[in-house]
Parts: C-alpha cells; structure tokens; sequence
C-alpha cells in the first residue's frame, strides 16, 4: 500500500529525492548553479550508506555525460544533473547520448547562458539543445519535478524508447523556492520505475558488442538518423502510458498539455514551467469580469506535442506564446515557432503574438500578464500585427 | 521485454540496410567484422614484398597496424591489400630488404594492379 509522507521541500531536493528512490547505479555531476544542491543532497544520501550509487566527482560537465554515456551503454541505471554552462559543456555529449540511444536521467535547473553573467533562472540554456534527441519535460513544480523524474526513468528505459531524458525545472524559482510536496514510500516508487534490462549492454550481455560504431558514407549514417527520429516521434504513447501509471499511484494527473479552461476560452497564453501559475492567476481575475481567458501549459516539450496544442488551442480568437529564451535571427523564440508551426500544420490561422519573457531571472509580474491579455484583444480585433513582442523590457 | 530488432546480425550487407534493419543506436552484435571494412582503397604507397629475401623473422607481422602481413604455418606468404594503408612501417622495420614501398601507380605495370 502506498504511504505518502506530506513535507516542505524544494524543487532540488525533490530531485535527489526522485534519483535516490530510483535506485541510480551510476551518477556522474559537477556542481553548477542552481542544480548543485540535487547533487549535494545526493552526495549526502551516499555518503550515509542509503544509496548503492557509484558517485562518479568529475572535473567538468564534458566528463559528466561523457561518463554516463559510458555507464549507460555498460547497462547501468543512469542519473545527473546539470544547468546553464554546465549543459551547454555538454553539446557534444547529448547528441551522442541520444544518437547512442542510452537511457540517462538529467535533471536541468534551467538557467540563463552567458553573456552578459547571469546565474538565475530562464529557458536559454534547456532551448539550446531541444534539436539534440533528448526528450523533454518542464515542471511547473516541486512536486512536478519530483513526478516527471520518476516517470524519465522508465520512459527512458523502455524497451521501444531507449533514449536519454531531460526532467527541467525553472532555476532558483522551482529549485530553491520551498513548497508543500508528497514523497512516495521507497517501495512503491522502486515498484513503479522497476529495473533497468539492457539489451546488449557492454558489461554482463549476452555477447561482444560494439557500441558507438563508425557509420561513415555509404548511407548507414543517414537512416541511423532516420531511425533517431522515430524513436524519439514514436516515444509519445509511451510517455503517456508511464506518466498514466504514475497517476495511477500518485493520484496527480499526467497530460502533455495542461489545458487550463482552454475550452471555452478566447485568448489563450502558452506557457512551459513555472510562470503558469501567475498566467492562470491572471487569467482568473479575467474571467471574473467575463473575459474568456484560458492557459495552455506545456509539459512534454520534446517530442513536440503538436496535436494536444492544437486541441487545446483552436478554439481561440487569439494566442500568447511565452518564450523564456530567444532564437536570436529566427522569426519568433523557440515556443513560438513551434506552437505558429502546429496551428499550421492543422490549417489554423490562429493570430498569435509572441512575448520573450523573464530573460536571466527577470520578473513575471501579474501585470505583465494582464498586458498580453490585453494585447490578444487587440490582436483578435485586428488592431496589433503578428510581430515579436516583449514583456517585463523598460 | 518485447525484441523489436535483430539481436545477433550478420553486417556484411550493411550497406543495403534500411533505418529499421538496424538496433537501436547502431548497436553491432557480430564480433570481428572490420575484416568486411575495406581499408585499402587509401593507399598511394604500397610495400612490395621480395620472397626470395624473407627470412620470416615476423618483424612487420608484429609492427603492421592494420594487421595485413598474412602468415601460414608461422612463414608469411603475402600482403592483404584489402586493408593495407601503405604505412610503409613494415619496410622500415625489414632487416632483409625483402620489402620495399613503389608508389601505387607503378605497382599497375609491376603487378598488374590490385
């Protein structure tokens, strides 16, 4: 029978939480800002004997995934965690991992990069590899980050999956900020994500086998890719079917889409993470004086959830697209071309404006809120174009 | 757990597989196979080898890179051009004069090419 026990915790330390009870064989970190304190627990829980954990101290994040793209191909259970810099020192070992197709659970405190310096929190660094294979998931929450990095444990090791994830959580706003959470008991949670069965592990498989192999011309290396991009388009159900289970257990719904009174709602702002919270605040207060505001969350980035987006979406009058990072040179911010492509692809001409927000930590207030909403009424009425857009700038 | 793909391959025709052919992540099962890896196209060297002056000491056996001194009944009885590089370090290391390095255009006239 599961017992939950109810605490105040932190978004990292649900974190550490989540990789403890997942039994991680293998976990090779560096401290960075503001994920060190998920390492730093988890040091603690191997120091005090409760995990069986090989603690793998390396000397950059290069060497981080490089030695958990070792210990994933050997057949090992595989965790870490990372931000900002730290991720973006990684760029070469992520599209191994994932054209490798090593299951590895990485957590990322998604923080802003450099320049200018800056340690707090925005989506900048996680955007910079969302073209590298990995699947995604954004928390809105501590609880959130909890549950999405139990079910990255056994999406990743599915047998039809077999790809590296990445469970994000906003920098120091969902890692360090404190909030009421539910910790499953050890033995239901281990119960859920189950044991790693490699299929041709390097160490204890079944024969000699070749991992990370040349594929040069010839064409293997092209439909290898070909084949990359249907497992991770293909991981969808798979996803689902893992985030259902945990619902079953946790009693907290798993959706790619948190489509927040979308139904009936005339303008609707997408949002990934943490400023979900002000947008439905927000959106609340609209309601209350009979403006039909809704709000799309999105919670499973890669694969792009196209078809829950525009289900979502295609009732409205007007969308906001929140962007937390920029695609300097391209038309709109990562979100933003994402959500225009789907409405696209499904043939609606939906008018959207999106808004790049909260860059290097800065502010959503509520009325930066309320001034999108504000600007899709224009936009429905005709009265605002299409183009890029800022909120919280001077 | 479901087997959706081959566990163990034979990858000589590898080159005609399709995307689904292949295990997840290229994984390669058959032991041994750079044999089917033809390396010698990169030649522009290559060591031509006298009999009549071998000893059979096996000095180029043991410092060949690529594995391409052949050898039967410990006595060597030729040079796999398959994967020959044209190194040269095989000629370095004869004692006996028994190999020497033609550049490859030349061995079309002296050998009647490859």
């Amino acid at each position: 029978m599961a017992d939950v026990t109810v605490l105040a915790a932190t978004g990292n330390q649900m974190v550490a939480e989540a990789f403890r009870q997942a039994a991680v064989d293998v976990l090779a970190a560096y401290p960075i800002t503001p994920q060190t304190t998920i390492v730093e627990n988890y040091a603690k829980y191997v120091a005090d004997g409760r995990v069986h954990t090989e603690f793998v101290a390396v000397e950059s994040e290069h060497s981080a995934m490089s030695a958990s793209v070792g210990a994933s191909a050997a057949g090992a259970r595989v965790a870490t965690a990372t931000a900002s810099q730290g991720l973006a020192l990684m760029w070469e070992e992520l599209y191994i991992a994932a054209g490798m197709r090593l299951p590895i659970v990485m957590a990322n405190a998604n923080r802003a990069l450099s320049a200018p310096i800056n340690i707090h929190g925005d989506h900048s660094d996680i955007m910079g590899c969302r073209d590298s294979g990995w699947i995604i998931l954004f928390a809105e929450t501590a609880q959130e980050a909890y549950d999405n990095s139990l079910i990255s444990f056994r999406v990743a090791e599915h047998p039809e999956v077999q790809l590296p994830v990445m469970t994000t959580l906003d920098g120091f706003i969902t890692t360090h900020a404190m909030e009421r959470c539910e910790l499953m008991d050890d033995a239901t949670v281990l119960d859920y994500v189950g044991q790693r069965v490699p299929e041709n592990p390097l160490f204890n498989g079944p024969g000699p086998v070749g991992h990370g192999m040349f594929a040069s011309l010839g064409g293997s290396y092209f439909e290898l890719k070909k084949a990359q991009r249907a497992a991770i388009d293909n991981s969808a159900p798979f996803i689902q079917e893992a985030g259902d289970a945990w619902a079953e257990v946790s009693g907290r719904p798993f959706e790619f889409v948190d489509a927040w009174k979308c139904d009936d709602a005339d303008y609707i702002l997408v949002v990934l993470g943490s400023a979900a919270g002000n947008s439905r605040v927000v959106a609340e207060q609209l309601r209350a004086e009979g403006i039909k505001a809704g709000v799309a969350r999105i919670r499973l980035y890669r694969p792009f959830p196209a078809k829950e987006v525009v289900a979502a979406l295609k009732g409205a009058k007007a969308v906001g697209i929140l962007d937390r990072s920029d695609a300097f040179g391209a038309e709109y911010g990562p979100v933003g071309l994402d959500v225009r492509s789907a409405l696209y692809g499904e043939g609606l001409l939906i008018p959207t404006r999106n808004y790049i927000y909260g860059l290097g930590g800065a502010d959503v207030t509520l009325d930066a809120i309320h001034q999108a909403y504000a600007e899709l009424q224009e936009l429905a009425a005709g009265k605002l174009d299409q183009s890029l857009s800022y909120l919280g700038t001077r | 757990m479901t087997q959706t793909a081959r566990t163990y391959q034979d990858v000589s025709d590898f080159d005609s597989w399709k995307s689904t052919d292949f295990l997840p992540g290229g994984i390669v099962t058959d032991a041994g196979n750079s044999m089917l890896y033809i390396t010698g196209g990169w030649r522009s060297d290559r060591p031509v080898w006298d009999e009549e002056a071998c000893t059979h000491c096996m000095l180029c056996w043991v410092h060949c890179p690529d594995s391409s001194i052949l050898v039967k009944d410990q006595k060597m009885t030729g040079i796999d051009f398959d994967h020959c590089k044209g190194c040269g370090i095989c000629v370095l290391e004869c004692r006996f004069k028994a190999l020497e390095m033609i550049p490859e255009p030349d061995s079309l006239s002296s050998e009647g090419g490859n």
